[in-house]
């Protein structure tokens, strides 16, 4: 048999040359699959946020109100002036605390999820956390309003177990407490931690499932207390799911305007003055400034997250 | 030994049980407490317990245009956005799973990153685009802002499931002589085809739900979220508020228990990448 026999010859038609030559031309068939997405992504959304990072070095001229399109850092100075960067704080310390205490919460959830939940209680535990990771952000919001809410359900159970007098104490502490849990950074703070509660716990329930269990039974053989265990074999093996979910705790809280807006007690965080910024007050460059504060904390993070290999538990 | 076996495993102490019980309400309770309120006769405050239940507050709230118009906006937006999502975030992990080429891990980053970075960043540098370009704020707006945070959502789970699909099934297609769309058809599809079911629902759920982005993107159009915050800074009918509510609750329970169903059997079970 002569080799061109071997060879099919090509296909017919518009589809069978086109899939002929996709077969030949693979870089070409892989070009074309990206080229829709990169296209969307690269002018839509990089376009975008390009124009905006340009934006933050023009400034606004102080008389007229308006933009003056010329290089400068005077924007970004303007962010360490005591007022701006007080709120920087602010905004990154809550963060802080929210990524904190989200982990603390989140550990023994997806531990028990990941380890000892068995059927109906893997079910159960999977609707905890998938119901309020997909319900309305601001039906959850809303939720911890009627929660917090000086006529509220935590009020009432203070009352029942007659100890009001600690309800009203906290609310007394300077700073972080207020006229009631709704109008306090106590609120805000646990209004964040709920809403993104969930997404600490899926990738540290992903990394607790992959240990090994034969790990876990070596180290109970050679005698270690299950504290020891999940100290020196666990939470490692555990720690870049914790990693992974404090970048989506850290930056989601970094970002938000709502919760603190309708949570809280009137103190700004920095979406809250990116929005009145562009919106009201119309200064876009001071605006734009703003939000490059968000993008370079979370690219330290995320730089420091990946040495640590919290993208393997994505 | 033996009767750890039977009992279907290693038990959790008392200790950790409680954590995770605890844990477990702290999740809970907020959600279902809505329900309670749905039903409240109370009208002015948000008082607990509620001082009587009726169900006058559902026949109100179904007579009210603003709520029909703000939902038929709503499930417009997402389901555009989501087949836009669809057609891009599947090529594009065709592209990603199927073969090495420089440049593979910047396409992972940019498509990931308009949901890494906080919404107000992709909210706030689109409303900037749109002035720029002299843009107005339509329907099309609110699309293009849910579409870019949608493909990542359909990406990660076709990714995940073009990995978990054996290459040789493409190529044992081939070799018996089905040409490129005939493979697609009948070996691709019906391998990815739960994966983008489940993908599509769960960037449904999440358009469905967008306020963040939306409010820099839309003009005097109204989706249902934006109505939503609309009662929460100025209140105007607080049962009514509470029946849409609880109806988004109960909207976002049935995809979720679907979603459960259709993936659980794979490794990565959707959703856990929203």
């Amino acid at each position: 048999m002569s080799a061109e026999a071997a060879i099919l010859p090509g296909r017919g038609g518009l589809f069978g040359g086109l899939s002929d030559t996709f077969w030949r031309r693979p870089k070409l068939f892989v070009f074309l699959l990206l080229l829709p997405a990169a296209l969307w992504l690269g002018i839509v959304y990089l376009g975008s946020l390009f124009a905006l990072l340009l934006q933050s070095f023009f400034h606004i001229d102080d008389f007229s109100g308006l933009v003056v399109h010329e290089f400068t850092l005077k924007t970004y100075a303007e962010l360490f002036k005591p007022q701006n960067f007080d709120i920087i704080v602010r905004t990154a310390s809550m963060a802080a605390m929210v990524t904190i205490a989200s982990a603390i919460v989140a550990v023994p959830i997806a531990y028990v999820a990941a380890r000892y939940a068995k059927r109906r209680w893997k079910a159960l535990f999977y609707l905890a956390v998938m119901l309020p990771l997909w319900s309305s952000y601001l039906v959850k919001v809303y939720a911890w309003k009627l929660v917090l809410a000086k006529e509220g359900i935590i009020t009432w159970v203070f009352e029942q177990l007659h100890i009001s007098p600690a309800l009203d104490a906290i609310l007394a502490i300077p700073v972080i407490g207020g006229n009631s849990l709704s109008f306090s950074f106590i609120g805000t703070f646990l209004v964040f931690l709920y809403i993104w509660l969930p997404y600490m716990i899926l990738p540290i329930q992903a990394a607790v499932e992959r240990v090994p269990v034969n790990l876990i039974d070596a180290s109970a053989d050679l005698g270690a207390h299950p504290l020891a265990t999940f100290r020196h074999v666990i939470f490692p093996l555990a720690l870049p799911g914790i990693v992974a979910g404090s970048i989506f705790t850290f930056s989601l809280t970094l970002g938000d305007y709502i919760i603190p807006q309708i949570v809280g007690n009137g103190r700004l965080f920095i979406g809250q003055v990116v929005y009145t910024q562009q919106g009201t007050a119309g200064n876009i460059p001071l605006a734009a400034a703003f939000t490059v504060v968000p993008i370079v904390i979370m690219g330290l993070y995320l730089w420091g997250a990946r040495r640590m290999g919290a993208f393997d538990a994505l | 030994m033996r009767s750890d076996k039977v009992d279907g495993g290693p038990r959790a102490s008392l200790g950790l049980k409680f954590a995770a019980a605890g844990g477990l309400a702290f999740l809970l309770v907020p959600l279902l407490i809505i329900f309670v309120y749905a039903f409240t006769t109370e009208e002015k405050s948000f008082q607990w317990p509620p001082p009587g239940l009726t169900t006058k507050w559902f026949a109100v709230a179904w007579a009210r245009a603003d709520i029909w118009s703000a939902l038929t906006l709503s499930v417009q937006v997402a389901a555009i956005s989501t087949a836009l999502a669809l057609i891009l975030g599947t090529l594009c992990a065709a592209a990603v799973s199927g073969s090495k080429f420089f440049g593979r891990e910047v396409v992972s980053l940019l498509v990931i990153l308009p949901i890494a970075l906080p919404g107000i960043i992709t909210g706030i540098s689109l409303r900037s685009a749109f002035s720029l370009l002299d843009i107005p704020f339509s329907f099309w707006t609110i699309v293009l802002g849910h579409a870019t945070f949608c493909i990542v959502v359909v990406y990660n789970n076709a990714v995940a499931r073009f990995r978990r699909t054996s290459g040789s099934l493409v190529e044992a297609s081939m070799d018996l002589g089905a040409d490129g769309f005939q493979t697609f058809r009948h070996v691709i599809l019906p391998n990815i085809g739960t994966a983008l079911l489940a993908g599509g629902m769960l960037a449904f759920a999440l358009s469905f739900d967008e306020v963040i982005v939306t409010t820099f993107t839309a003009g005097q159009q109204q989706t249902l979220p934006l109505w939503m915050l609309e009662e929460l800074i100025r209140p105007r009918q607080r049962p009514v508020t509470n029946v849409v509510a609880m109806f988004v609750v109960l909207v976002t329970f049935l995809p979720i228990l679907a979603a459960y169903y259709l993936t659980r059997d794979g490794d990565n079970v959707a959703g856990m990448g929203k």
